[in-house]
C-alpha cells in the first residue's frame, strides 16, 4: 500500500492588542512594563459594584480592521460574558463577543514562498471580535504560591479568526505576516509580538487529500513569533500524520508549544474543556455602529497596502512582484514612497531598485528597522538622482552608498553631492578623456586586441574592464563601450 | 422631630429651631435604643454621620442648603461606601471596606444629606424576607416576630421605626416596594435606568434598580430626586435631563384632585392567591381613588403569570456570573485552611455564601450551561418580552396600574424559610415590574387582620415617577396610613 498523501489544514485565531491609551472598559493605562497592579482600577480588579464602559477608540480601531479587509462591520453587535473561574480573570468572566461580533467575514491576500515558486492566495477571515485581555499570573519568586499583576487585565484586543483556509506552515506565517503587517498598516496594533501584543493560535488538523471532511484538529495555543509558529505546526502535523499512520486517531484538544524542546504537549482535551456559559452582558447596551461613525473611520483610513501596490505598478512602471515587496510594511512603504517623491516619479523603479537591493541587504546585515536607516529618503533620492543623470555610475554608486550609509556627506539632502565631490566620483564623460585612455590600454594590451579581432567577444570584455580600472571606475561604461568599439573597428 | 415630615425637617433646619448635628444625635440615639430589637442596621456610622452632619450645619448657615442638607438617612448595604462597612448581607463580605462611593451615595453627599450608617438585608439582596442575612433577619417594628419583608427590609424597618427619616433600597423582583408594603411605609422603584447602578454590588444586572423609602410619597420625591440622574459609569443609564419627581404635588388639592386618572386593575392581580384582607383593604383603598376622581378600568396582563418562572431564570443566571468575582482571591472572605486554587474557590465561596446565594448561583450556572441555555434563558427573555408588551398594552387604557403589593402581609420569621418556592411566590405581584424595567411604588393602604400594614402597589408607564408619586400624594392627603407609626415610635 502506498502511504497516504495528507493534506493540511490550518486556522489561525490572532489576538491582536489594540493601542489605545486606556483600556476597553476602564480609564486605566495601557501602557506595557509598568510595575505591578499600578494600571489595574477598580474596574480592572472588579471590586464590588464596579461597571465596564466601553472605550470607543477600540471599536473604531475595529471598524478600521473590518475597513482594511473588506468585511461587514456589524451595525449591531452584542458584548458577552465568557464565565471561567481563574486568579488573573478578577470578574470570572471576560467580556467578549460571542454569537454577534462586530467585524464579519473579509479576506487577505497573501503571497507564499520565493522567487519562482511565489504564489498568492485569498485567506477568507470567519470574524474579528472585540474582548478584553486578562490579568497575568506570575509563578516564580512566590514561595510556593502565585502573584497576580492586573496590569494587562481589561487591555482591548481583537480577536481575529480565519477560516481554515491555510494548507502548510508557510501559508499559516505568511498569513500571519500580512495580518500583522495590516494591522501595523492601519495603526490599530503595534505589533510588538515580544511584549505579547500579537499572539497566534493555532487550529491543525490532517486529512487524506481529497477527503472533503476535514480531520480532527487541535489547537496550539498562545504563539508569539512567527518561528515558533513555524515549527509548532510543523511539529504538530508531522505528530497527527505519525499518529494516523501508526492506526491511531486525534482526540480534540488544545495544545501548548515548548520552544526548547520543539514540541507540543496537551494542556487539555476535549473533556476538560469548560462549558463557558456565554451570555450576554446586561452592563453593556449592544454595540451600535451607524453608517456616519463607519464613513467617518473610512475618510481617515491611510492607503491600503493593496491599492498602493496597484498606484506603484500603473503609475511608476513597477513590476507586481516589486509592488509587493515594497508594499510588505508600512515602514518599507513609507520609506519608498518618501524616496520617490524626492527622486521623481521617472526615476521610480531606479529607487525601488535600490530600497529591496543594497538597502535592504546593508538593513538585514545590520538587523535594523528601515525606520532607523542611517541613510534618508531623500539621501538615497539625492544619489538615485546622480545615477539617473550619469553624474555616476551603478557601479560607483555602490561606493557612494557606502560612504552614505558610514554617514558620510553630512545629514542633508545632498549628501551624495557631497560624497561625489568630495572623493572625486564623478563619472568621466568626457570623450577625448576617455579616448586617451583606451589608446593606452590598446598599446598596453596588443595580444587581447588580437584575439578579439580573432573573433573573440570575451578579449573585449577584458579590454573595457582595463579602460574602466584606468578610469578608476569614473567612465562612463557606455560610452567606453561604444569608443572602445569604434577604435577596434576602425 | 421624630415623625416629622421631610418638609418640617427642612424648615426647621433652616430656622435653626434644630441643628443638623442634633437631628442626627436625635436618631443614632434612637439606632442605639431600638437597633438591637430590629436588627435594622449593620454598620452605624456615628462618626461619619456627625461629621458630615457639622458640614451640612455649615452649608445651611452659608445659606447654601438644598433639599436634603442635613437630613439624616440610612443607606442599604448594598451601596458602596468608602471608608464605612459594606457587607451586602453577606460573610463573603463581612468585612469589606470600599474604596469608592457608589453614585447614589456620592450624590446624596453631595445634596448635604447625613449617612447615619448601613441597613441589614437579604444577602446580595436575595430574599423577601430578610432572613437571608449573615447578620441575621431585621424584624419588623409592627411585630418584631414577624418579617419586615426583602430583600431591602433593613431600610424598610428603620424607616417605619423611625431610626432614620428616609433610606435607599434596591429593587430587582420587588425589593423596595414589597418591604415597604411588609412595613407600613411608601417605597419607590423608579424605570431601569434612571438611577446609576455604579457602586451598587450587582444581583441581577438587567433588573437591579435603586429606589427610595420613607413615610409618605412627598418625602420620596426629594430623595429620588438627588439619587436619580445620568452616569456615564453605567452604560445603562439613561441620559435624560434631571427631574424634580416632586414638581406635581404642590398643586392645590381640590375636591377631586385625580380628576379622570384611569386606573388599570389586572384582572391577573386580583385572582386567587390573594389572602382576603389585603383584598377588602386594597378593594377599599381602590374606592377612596374613586372618591377623588379617578376611574377604574379592568385590564389583562395574560402574561403575568410567567413572570415568576421567567425571573427565577434571568436573574439567577445573571447572579451566578455577577457573584464570579467573590472568589477569595483579591478581597472578601478567603477559607483559612485549602489545598489547590480549586479548594480555595470552593472553600471560600461555601463558607462565604449563604443557602440561598448558592441555591441561586446554582440554578443561574445550569440554565446558561451548554444545551440548556435555549431552553431556558432565551426562552425566558421571550417571556420578558411578552409581559412587557402586555403592559405596553394596558397602558393604552389606562394611566397607572392597581392592586395589592404583597399577597399577604408579614409573615412570621422562619414560617417560610424551609420552603423556597412558596418565599418566591411572595414576590408574585411586584415581579412583572422589573422585567418589564418600569416605575413601581407602593404606598400603606391600611391594616389586616393582624394588624400588619397593606401594601398598595401602583405602576406607572416609563418615567411616570411624578405622576406615581402624585397618585400617592393626593390618597396620602386624603388618607392618614402613611402616619401611622408601630409602638415606641412616638
Amino acid at each position: 500500500m502506498s502511504r497516504t498523501d495528507w493534506e493540511v489544514v490550518i486556522g489561525l485565531e490572532v489576538h491582536s492588542q489594540l493601542n489605545t491609551a486606556s483600556k476597553i472598559f476602564s480609564g486605566a493605562s495601557t501602557a506595557f512594563g509598568a510595575e505591578p497592579n499600578v494600571q489595574a482600577s477598580a474596574v480592572d480588579i472588579a471590586l464590588p459594584g464596579v461597571l465596564p464602559v466601553l472605550n470607543r477608540g477600540a471599536v473604531e480601531r475595529a471598524i478600521r480592521f473590518g475597513l482594511a479587509i473588506g468585511a461587514t462591520v456589524a451595525p449591531k453587535s452584542v458584548f458577552a460574558r465568557k464565565n471561567y473561574f481563574y486568579p488573573d480573570l478578577p470578574k470570572g468572566y471576560q467580556i467578549s463577543q460571542f454569537e454577534l461580533p462586530v467585524v464579519q467575514g473579509g479576506a487577505i491576500t497573501i503571497r507564499v514562498g520565493e522567487g519562482d515558486k511565489a504564489y498568492e492566495k485569498t485567506v477568507q477571515l470567519t470574524r474579528a471580535h472585540l474582548e478584553e485581555d486578562a490579568g497575568k499570573s506570575l509563578h516564580e519568586d512566590f514561595h510556593g504560591m502565585s502573584g497576580i499583576d492586573l496590569n494587562r487585565a481589561g487591555t482591548p484586543l481583537l480577536e481575529i479568526v480565519s477560516e481554515p483556509d491555510m494548507r502548510s506552515s508557510a501559508e499559516a506565517v505568511a498569513y500571519a505576516r500580512a495580518l500583522h503587517a495590516l494591522v501595523r498598516w492601519i495603526d490599530i496594533c503595534d505589533g510588538n509580538m515580544q511584549e505579547g501584543s500579537f499572539r497566534c493560535d493555532a487550529n491543525v488538523s490532517v486529512r487524506p487529500r481529497g477527503q472533503e471532511k476535514f480531520g480532527t484538529r487541535r489547537e496550539i495555543k498562545n504563539l508569539n513569533s512567527f518561528r515558533f509558529l513555524q515549527q509548532a505546526i510543523d511539529y504538530e502535523v508531522q505528530w497527527q500524520i505519525e499518529r494516523l499512520e501508526d492506526g491511531g486517531t486525534i482526540q480534540q484538544a488544545t495544545v501548548l508549544f515548548d520552544p526548547d524542546s520543539g514540541e507540543t504537549r496537551m494542556m487539555r482535551s476535549k473533556e476538560d474543556a469548560h462549558d463557558y456559559r456565554y451570555f450576554p452582558d446586561p452592563d453593556l447596551l449592544p454595540l451600535v455602529i451607524s453608517e456616519e461613525w463607519i464613513a467617518r473611520v473610512r475618510g481617515g483610513m491611510p492607503e491600503l497596502p493593496e491599492a498602493m501596490k496597484a498606484r506603484f505598478v500603473a503609475d511608476f512602471g513597477l513590476s507586481a512582484y516589486d509592488a509587493t515587496t515594497l508594499t510588505a510594511s508600512k515602514e518599507v512603504a513609507a520609506y519608498f514612497q518618501a524616496t520617490v517623491d524626492a527622486a521623481g516619479k521617472a526615476n521610480a523603479k531606479l529607487c525601488a531598485n535600490w530600497v529591496m537591493g543594497e538597502l535592504a541587504a546593508r538593513l538585514n546585515k545590520a538587523e535594523l528597522d528601515i525606520a532607523a536607516s542611517p541613510v534618508a529618503p531623500a539621501q538615497l533620492a539625492g544619489m538615485v538622482a546622480r545615477i539617473a543623470d550619469n553624474t555616476i555610475s551603478n557601479a560607483i554608486a555602490k561606493k557612494v552608498f557606502e560612504a552614505l550609509w558610514n554617514g558620510e556627506g553630512g545629514d542633508g539632502a545632498d549628501a551624495a553631492d557631497q560624497v561625489i565631490d568630495c572623493q572625486g566620483l564623478k563619472q568621466v564623460t568626457d570623450s577625448g578623456a576617455i579616448e586617451g585612455l583606451i589608446d593606452e590600454v590598446l598599446a598596453a594590451n596588443p595580444k587581447s586586441v588580437e584575439e578579439f579581432r580573432a573573433g573573440k567577444e570575451k578579449a573585449f570584455n577584458a579590454l573595457v574592464g582595463q579602460v574602466m580600472k584606468a578610469s578608476k571606475g569614473k567612465a562612463n561604461p557606455g560610452q567606453v563601450n561604444e569608443l572602445l568599439r569604434r577604435k577596434l573597428q576602425a | 422631630m421624630i415623625n416629622a415630615s421631610l418638609k418640617t425637617l427642612r424648615a426647621a433646619l433652616d430656622a435653626r429651631q434644630i441643628s443638623s448635628v442634633e437631628l442626627a444625635t436625635l436618631f443614632l440615639d434612637r439606632i442605639q435604643a431600638a437597633n438591637p430589637a430590629l436588627n435594622a442596621f449593620i454598620t452605624v456610622d456615628g462618626d461619619g454621620a456627625l461629621a458630615a452632619a457639622r458640614a451640612a450645619d455649615e452649608r445651611i448657615a452659608a445659606g447654601q442648603a438644598g433639599p436634603l442638607t442635613g437630613i439624616p438617612l440610612a443607606h442599604k448595604d448594598v451601596f458602596c461606601t468608602e471608608g464605612v462597612l459594606t457587607t451586602c448581607g453577606s460573610r463573603m463580605l463581612a468585612n469589606f471596606v470600599s474604596p469608592y462611593d457608589a453614585h447614589v451615595v456620592t450624590q446624596l453627599k453631595a445634596a448635604g444629606a447625613v449617612t447615619l450608617g448601613k441597613t441589614n438585608m437579604d444577602e446580595f439582596a436575595m430574599g423577601s424576607s430578610n432572613e437571608n442575612s449573615w447578620f441575621g433577619p431585621a424584624r419588623n417594628p409592627w411585630n418584631t416576630a414577624k418579617v419586615p419583608g426583602g430583600s431591602s427590609g433593613g431600610s424598610a424597618a428603620a424607616v417605619a421605626a423611625r431610626l432614620a427619616p428616609v433610606a435607599t433600597g434596591t429593587d430587582t423582583g420587588g425589593s423596595v416596594r414589597q418591604p415597604a408594603a411588609l412595613t407600613g411605609i411608601t417605597g419607590i422603584k423608579p424605570t431601569y435606568g434612571v438611577v446609576s447602578r455604579y457602586g451598587m454590588i450587582a444581583y441581577a444586572s438587567s433588573l437591579d434598580q435603586a429606589g427610595a423609602f420613607a413615610a409618605s410619597a412627598e418625602d420620596c420625591a426629594p430623595l429620588l430626586s438627588a439619587m436619580a440622574g445620568f452616569d456615564p459609569r453605567d452604560s445603562t443609564s439613561l441620559e435624560r435631563p434631571t427631574e424634580d419627581y416632586g414638581r406635581l404635588l404642590a398643586a392645590p388639592a381640590g375636591n377631586k384632585p385625580l380628576q379622570g386618572l384611569r386606573i388599570g386593575l389586572p384582572r391577573e392581580f386580583f385572582g386567587p392567591g390573594m389572602a382576603d384582607d389585603v383584598r377588602a383593604t386594597v378593594e377599599a383603598a381602590l374606592a377612596q381613588y374613586r372618591a377623588l376622581g379617578a376611574i377604574t378600568v379592568d385590564v389583562d396582563l395574560p402574561n403575568a403569570r410567567l413572570a415568576i418562572p421567567a425571573y427565577y431564570v434571568i436573574a439567577p443566571a445573571e447572579a451566578s456570573s455577577n457573584l464570579s468575582r467573590f472568589d477569595g482571591v483579591r478581597y472578601g472572605h478567603r477559607a483559612a485552611e485549602y489545598g489547590d486554587l480549586n479548594d480555595m474557590y470552593c472553600r471560600s465561596r461555601a463558607e462565604g455564601f449563604g443557602d440561598e446565594v448558592k441555591r441561586r448561583i446554582l440554578v443561574g450556572t445550569y440554565v446558561l450551561s451548554h444545551g440548556y441555555y435555549d431552553a431556558y434563558y432565551l426562552q425566558a427573555q421571550k417571556l420578558r418580552r411578552l409581559i412587557a408588551e402586555d403592559f405596553r398594552a394596558a397602558f393604552t387604557q389606562c394611566d397607572v396600574i392597581a392592586g395589592p403589593t404583597s399577597p399577604t402581609t408579614a409573615w412570621g420569621i422562619g414560617e417560610k424559610t424551609d420552603d423556597p418556592v412558596q418565599m418566591y411566590l411572595s414576590d408574585i405581584y411586584t415581579i412583572a415590574v422589573n422585567l418589564a424595567g418600569l416605575p413601581g411604588l407602593s404606598q400603606p393602604c391600611g391594616f389586616g387582620a393582624d394588624g400588619l400594614p397593606v401594601g398598595l402597589q401602583l405602576i406607572g408607564d416609563y418615567f411616570s415617577e411624578a405622576g406615581l408619586l402624585n397618585a400617592a400624594h393626593r390618597y396620602q392627603q386624603a388618607t392618614d396610613w402613611h402616619l401611622r407609626r408601630p409602638e415606641g415610635t412616638a
